[in-house]
């Protein structure tokens, strides 16, 4: 599998908080890529860095070989490389469909289909992804009024929506029920085979990732700590003294 | 549309119609009225439905009437010679001229307020929330202060227009009938844009730019085009102005920036931002209000006015649109029952 996002020598600071130490790693193309690393420990810089949230103090980040550590978020989101936040972020005031609806790939737009409305397709398609995160009996509630973990299942469904062909995932599961945890593992992972979605995902639960990605990459203290499969990375002294914090 | 509806647009354009037949001795306020209508409805394009609060818009409204004069005057006369003269030359126009530079005018003036708005916000769309309000602010109080130190427009003691041609009461339902005319295109253009994408996207931008931005959707262009369509009405709706007025100056009346500009914002806030009646609504209570005070209050109608606000935005913030759909939220479509409708699903 050829790499779809490359970021090289990568580094960000805060002040005096080093948050992204020459930071250098691949995402494969229609793989699934884990990301973990104690609090603190740079993960969601690093999303913010690709994403262009913020520009990088030093390094190169590409996607599809093109250079995009100085292009602007939506330019960015343009492309197709899409992200969730980790503290969730939906449209509060209007209701799941609505949200679902505003989320349709305007990058596909021309400005003529902008000012068309949303076709019996759109209507279809986000019932059918509203549906698929099990949402469909909430889909005319506010979703402000959404539990938290409900708001992380419709960000999800509207980054699907969007059609993108990456998608960084900022702690999915946070927030969801332990009951509920498996069914959206065996979604993100029909996003990946059936939608063939490229998914880079930010996780604390190590069952979860373990269970997912093809390749996971360890931050501690901004640094890359490890890199593997799940099975190595398991195993990884380094890994288990970051998470018990002896270092 | 539903059976219920029709009657009731049907009604309202009768209305319309016949108003200032049905009153004939207040055709001058309800010309003011349309222009209230108007001037709150593009206001909310951008403020309620967008999320950006302009306090500029007031600039469009002049700017409309100075290109309108400008185009009037310059099809017939050099406009530079006839403001020298203020009044004084002998300066006539016919009927064909009156109304070609009506015409023209009025479609100059919103075409030239569209491209301002697209250059201003270029640089103003940068600001957010109270910086953009007092950035927009800011560009109608200078352009009102430039306007008035230009002599070949008139200067300080303003521009004056051509008179109408015919006599005044015609005139008068002339005025009327161009200010309902704009009034009801633009609340039917509305009507439509708020339906489409392009629609739900402004409202996305409104609700959380950051997160429109990161889901690819081309927000500057956007807060651009709202902001242009927005100030072509405006422009148009100060055209009209010009000509009803037939006299006007620069920081008094064209570039008003504490009458008009913001009386506009008030109207919105009265009905309800981000609605589509709401502006209607509002700028009719506004206007009531308004009448009624300086009628019958002589001397306190700034306090009551004043009076009017605070109480809106103390106690009705999502005004009367908002109080609305609090009492009656199944007239909005809202669903507090979630199971039911398998039919509406796709509607
Ligand atoms: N915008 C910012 N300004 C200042 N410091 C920041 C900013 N963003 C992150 N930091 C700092 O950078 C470090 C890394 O933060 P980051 O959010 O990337 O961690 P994380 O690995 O995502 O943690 P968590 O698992 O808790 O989400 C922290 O010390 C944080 O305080
Ligand atoms: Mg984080």
């Amino acid at each position: 599998m050829s790499a779809i996002i490359e970021v090289s020598g990568v580094s960000k600071s805060f002040g005096g908080v080093k948050a992204n130490a020459d930071i250098s790693m691949t995402v494969a193309e229609g793989g699934i890529t884990g990301l973990i690393g104690p609090n603190g420990s740079g993960k969601t810089t690093l999303f913010n860095s690709i994403v262009g949230y913020h520009p990088i103090d030093a390094g190169s980040i590409r996607f599809r070989s093109q250079e995009i550590s100085r292009m602007l978020v939506p330019e960015i989101a343009r492309l197709g490389l899409l992200r969730t936040f980790q503290q969730t972020r939906i449209y509060g005031a209007m209701n799941c469909v609505e949200n679902m609806l505003i989320s349709i790939p305007h990058r596909k737009l021309s400005l003529m289909d902008a000012f068309g409305r949303n076709t019996a397709e759109d209507h279809e398609r986000a019932l059918h992804m509203l549906e698929f995160v099990g949402l469909y009996e909430k889909r005319f509630l506010q979703s402000g009024s959404l539990s938290f973990g409900q708001q992380k299942l419709l960000e999800f469904a509207m980054a699907l929506m969007n059609e993108p062909t990456v998608l960084l995932l900022d702690e999915p599961t946070a927030g969801i029920n332990p009951t509920l945890i498996n069914g959206l593992i065996d979604r993100l992972q029909r996003a990946n085979s059936e939608f063939g979605i490229t998914l880079f995902i930010i996780e604390h639960n190590m069952r979860v990732i373990m269970n997912m990605a093809d390749k996971i990459y360890c931050l501690a203290h901004g640094q890359m700590l490890a890199e593997g499969r799940p099975d190595e990375i398991q195993d990884d002294q380094r890994v288990i003294d970051a998470y018990l914090g002896a270092h | 549309m539903s059976a219920k509806k029709l009657v009731l647009y049907g009604t309202l354009l009768a209305l319309t119609i016949a108003a200032p037949f049905l009153f004939p001795n207040f055709k001058t306020q309800l010309a003011t009225l349309w222009l209230m209508i108007i001037v709150a409805l593009s206001w909310d394009m951008t403020g309620g439905q967008m999320g950006y609060n302009s306090l500029g818009n007031i600039f469009f409204y002049g700017t409309g009437m100075y290109v309108a004069a400008v185009v009037t005057i310059g099809i017939v006369y050099d406009v530079g010679e006839y403001t020298q003269a203020s009044g004084g030359g002998i300066y006539v126009w016919t009927w064909g001229q009156y109304f070609a530079g009506m015409a023209l005018g009025t479609l100059a003036a919103g075409l030239f307020c569209a491209l301002c708005a697209f250059l201003i916000g270029w640089i103003t769309f940068g600001l957010r929330g109270p910086y953009f309000a007092i950035g927009t602010l800011g560009v109608a109080i200078a352009a009102g202060e430039l306007v008035s130190n230009w002599e070949w427009v008139g200067g300080g003691q303003g521009i004056s227009m051509p008179n109408y041609p015919g006599d005044f009461d015609q005139f008068k339902l002339v005025i009327y009938y161009l200010y309902a005319v704009l009034g009801v295109i633009l609340f039917m253009f509305v009507a439509w844009l708020y339906q489409t994408r392009f629609g739900a996207a402004i409202n996305a931008i409104r609700d959380d730019e950051g997160k429109a931005e990161a889901m690819g959707i081309h927000t500057l262009r956007y807060k651009l085009i709202t902001w242009a369509m927005s100030a072509f009405f405006v422009g148009a709706a100060g055209a009209i102005s010009a000509f009803q007025l037939i006299h006007f100056e620069p920081l008094e009346t064209a570039y008003q920036t504490i009458n008009l500009g913001i009386f506009m914002v008030v109207c919105v806030l009265l009905g309800g931002k981000g609605t589509l009646w709401g502006p209607v609504v509002g700028a009719v209570m506004f206007q009531v209000f308004k009448e009624a005070t300086w009628n019958y209050f002589l001397g306190w109608q700034w306090v009551a006015l004043g009076a009017l606000i605070v109480v809106v935005v103390v106690f009705f913030q999502d005004g009367f649109m908002g109080w609305l759909r609090y009492k009656r939220p199944e007239w909005f479509g809202i669903r507090v029952e979630s199971k039911d409708a398998a039919t509406e699903g796709a509607s």
